[in-house]
């Protein structure tokens, strides 16, 4: 009896990995097509949606075509976020593109994709709090983390001889992050924070905040903020105190409104920005621009490399579950190998069926580092005429 | 030592900022204080009346300078704001009818009011959107300084420089003939008095003959002109964003409860107490201190008593105390 039982608790073991065998693969298009990045996702998702067609003109993996799944993570509420991919989760997808906001990534991986056990390749999380999260070797992102940010912004200055700075942020995750990882690279380098403070967006008056920052005597202030928010607020109010002249703005406080707004005032300011003059940016560009849409749009090259990357490595492993796939990222997405750009995900098919290494560059010249993240390729930038003018790239 | 540089930087970081944001703060605290000393609740949609205001006035404002209008060195805006004023007027007494009117028909509670108007709160939130969306709108023009911090320092050879911007000028002067005009009707005209009668005791007020429906239509044109008039002078000085409207509800309201709610004279007082203790509280000292001292004896830390992090909660701590020792506010207001 007891052996008949184990015998029929095997075939239906059997049975059901022949099922899960037989499903076609699917990805999870985790992103926030409401709340705060609403403007930006749908393009995300594109991009992602265009790589999976790419693979499935190219006959799909494993012999089947690749199916996708859009959810909503709404960026700022982690409840949503983690009911939407439970919903992904019992729909069978085998792999998740997303999320979007380090909040509701960080919701994600530990509330449904480890205890699932179903890998991850966020586009554009930058926390550094997800650098050391727990997740089981689950979790990738084509994204840099804002630590390396953080020592970016702080060669940048080095390089330009400014050794001491005033910094404000703004209060949330994005900010605190930054700000945080800044000062400890800046201060590892020799330079002087002398005085980091949090401003809180859309109050009605900044004074107090620059009057305490203008106190420190430093001449260039650091504004770790957005665009159309407090960070705008703070730099308005500190040029006309006359308290600062230069600033030095990240990716979230660089946009063509606030140059168009302050214009002259930020003459002697720069900053930073995620890009890469790769040939893969320009061949992703042409790729968009067919589908009609722009291809610099924030984060969808990124995008369209996080979906590529969870099927080529699907590819590589030879199935589609989560933990032997995950194991193939790292591989695929660093030397050496042939170079694979966008629009050439046939050909690393090929090359992975063929038993060749591969060297995934993607549109946004993709090296992954560490525990798994975009080693992180910057564009460093200043402000002329009302133009945002490339210097370099780091 | 150097007493003038001392006297430069702190008038710069900390009077005239504060001096120009508690004006902002005093107007619109009146408007909050007359409709409570009259129409006898809170009005929660009182940040959003601003932002209606000023939205139309920035349309205004828009077409004037496409038709080639400007004020010379003033802002423009100034030209569009009555209006601006007139469409807001329409606009509160168009709700006042359809809605306030139901509610004081019936004589509902106070409580009930302040719901109401937090319901009214929401569709004029969506109806500002509608008419000029979420983002930041800059509309000022004209002169940006009467002083600016460049100028002065090459003009006076101090150290420190000194900005004074147009828009805190005319926010000071419009705010002071605002309040003088205000007083003035208050206090000398027949409307006014029996605004005034209507406020101390609605029952007498009606038995010696005044007509109620009257004075809550003046309260609310006279609320109309002090809403669009503080919410133009913020958008000039900062910016209008209409989210940013709705939150200045919150120092708006404790400017007014700390002046004690339907007392006018508080609520100009209570709007400088709660933008000077925003500052002050959180200035970081040092400059002023190392001009102060005589050389050597320079101030290594900030001297900050605490981070700007915490501006609101000293407004609302300072709110707290008020309540708790003078629970109708420091000019004897009605007690909430």
């Amino acid at each position: 009896m007891r052996r008949l039982l184990l015998a029929a608790g095997a075939t239906a073991l059997l049975a059901g990995m022949a099922a899960a065998q037989d499903a076609p693969p699917k990805i999870g298009i985790i992103l926030g097509f409401t709340g705060p990045l609403e403007s930006i996702t749908p393009f995300m998702a594109q991009a992602a949606e265009i790589a999976i067609a790419e693979v499935n003109a190219a006959g799909g993996i494993l012999g089947q075509q690749v199916e996708s799944e859009r959810a909503d993570s709404t960026c700022i509420d982690a409840a949503a976020a983690t009911a939407a991919a439970e919903g992904l989760v019992s729909a069978g997808v085998n792999g998740i593109m997303g999320a979007d906001c380090s909040g509701v990534t960080n919701a994600i991986l530990t509330n449904v994709a480890v205890p699932n056990g179903i890998g991850m390749i966020s586009p554009s999380a930058t926390s550094p709090g997800l650098s050391t999260v727990e997740d089981n070797g689950l979790f990738f992102r084509t994204a840099p983390s804002d630590a390396r940010q953080g020592v970016v912004m702080s060669e940048i200055l080095m390089d330009r001889g400014i050794t001491e700075v005033a910094v404000t942020f703004t209060n949330n995750d994005y900010g605190r992050g930054l700000a945080d990882s800044f000062q400890a690279a800046f201060t590892e380098m020799g330079g002087t924070v002398t005085l980091s403070a949090a401003h809180e967006d859309g109050r009605a008056d900044y004074s107090a905040e620059v009057a305490a920052l203008a106190a420190t005597g430093s001449d260039v202030l650091v504004v770790a903020g957005y665009t159309d928010q407090g960070g705008r607020g703070i730099i308005r109010n500190a040029l006309d105190t006359g308290a600062f002249d230069t600033f030095v703005l990240p990716d979230g406080m660089i946009g063509q409104d606030i140059v168009d707004d302050l214009g002259d005032g930020l003459a002697t300011s720069f900053g930073q920005l995620p890009g890469t003059d790769s040939e893969g940016a320009q061949m992703f560009q042409e790729i968009a621009a067919a589908e009609g849409f722009d291809g610099t749009s924030a984060f969808a090259p990124e995008s369209y490399d996080a979906a590529a990357l969870i099927m080529l490595a699907m590819a590589k492993a030879g199935s589609t579950n989560s933990a032997e796939w995950t194991q193939h990222v790292m591989d695929l997405a660093n030397a050496p190998g042939e170079q694979i750009f966008p629009g050439q995900l046939a050909r690393a098919l090929e090359l992975i069926a063929a038993g060749e290494e591969i060297d995934y560059e993607g549109a946004t010249a993709v090296e992954l580092i560490g525990p798994g993240e975009s080693a992180g390729n910057y564009r460093e930038v200043e402000f002329r005429d009302g133009e945002i003018v490339t210097v370099r790239f780091r | 030592m150097e007493p003038l540089n001392a006297l430069v930087v702190f008038l710069n970081f900390v009077f005239i900022p504060a001096a120009a944001y508690g004006a902002q703060l005093a107007l619109g605290a009146l408007g909050v204080t007359l409709i409570y000393g009259i129409l006898r609740f809170s009005n929660f949609a009182h940040g959003d009346t601003m932002a209606f205001g000023t939205a139309i006035t920035i349309l205004v404002t828009f077409a004037l300078q496409g038709a080639g209008v400007t004020f010379g060195p003033l802002p423009t805006a100034l030209l569009a704001l009555p209006v601006g004023i007139a469409a807001t007027a329409l606009l509160v007494l168009g709700t006042d009818r359809s809605v306030y009117r139901f509610y004081r028909e019936r004589k509902a509670a106070p409580v009930i009011l302040v719901i109401v108007s937090m319901g009214v709160m929401f569709v004029m939130n969506g109806i500002v959107r509608f008419i000029i969306g979420v983002e930041d709108v800059v509309f000022t023009d004209g002169a940006r300084f009467v002083i600016d911090a460049r100028g002065f320092r090459e003009a006076t050879g101090l150290a420190e420089g000194l900005a004074l911007r147009s828009t805190q000028v005319i926010t000071l002067v419009t705010a002071a003939v605002a309040v003088a005009l205000l007083f003035w009707f208050l206090n000398r005209t027949r409307t006014g008095k029996s605004m005034r009668a209507f406020s101390d005791n609605e029952d007498l007020a009606l038995l010696s003959g005044i007509s109620p429906e009257r004075v809550v239509a003046i309260t609310w044109i006279i609320v109309a002109a002090l809403a669009t008039t503080a919410g133009v002078l913020y958008g000039l000085d900062k910016s209008f964003k209409a989210f940013t409207y709705f939150q200045l509800l919150l120092p708006i309201f404790a400017a007014a409860i700390v002046g004690g709610l339907g007392n006018p004279v508080g609520a100009i007082a209570g709007g400088f107490i709660i933008a000077f203790s925003e500052v002050m509280v959180t200035y970081a000292w040092r400059k002023v201190v190392a001009y102060l001292l005589p050389e050597g004896l320079e101030p290594t830390s900030l001297l900050q008593l605490m981070s700007t992090e915490y501006k609101f909660a000293v407004s609302f701590a300072i709110l707290v105390i008020v309540l708790l020792f003078r629970p109708t506010g420091l000019f004897k207001g009605q007690s909430v």
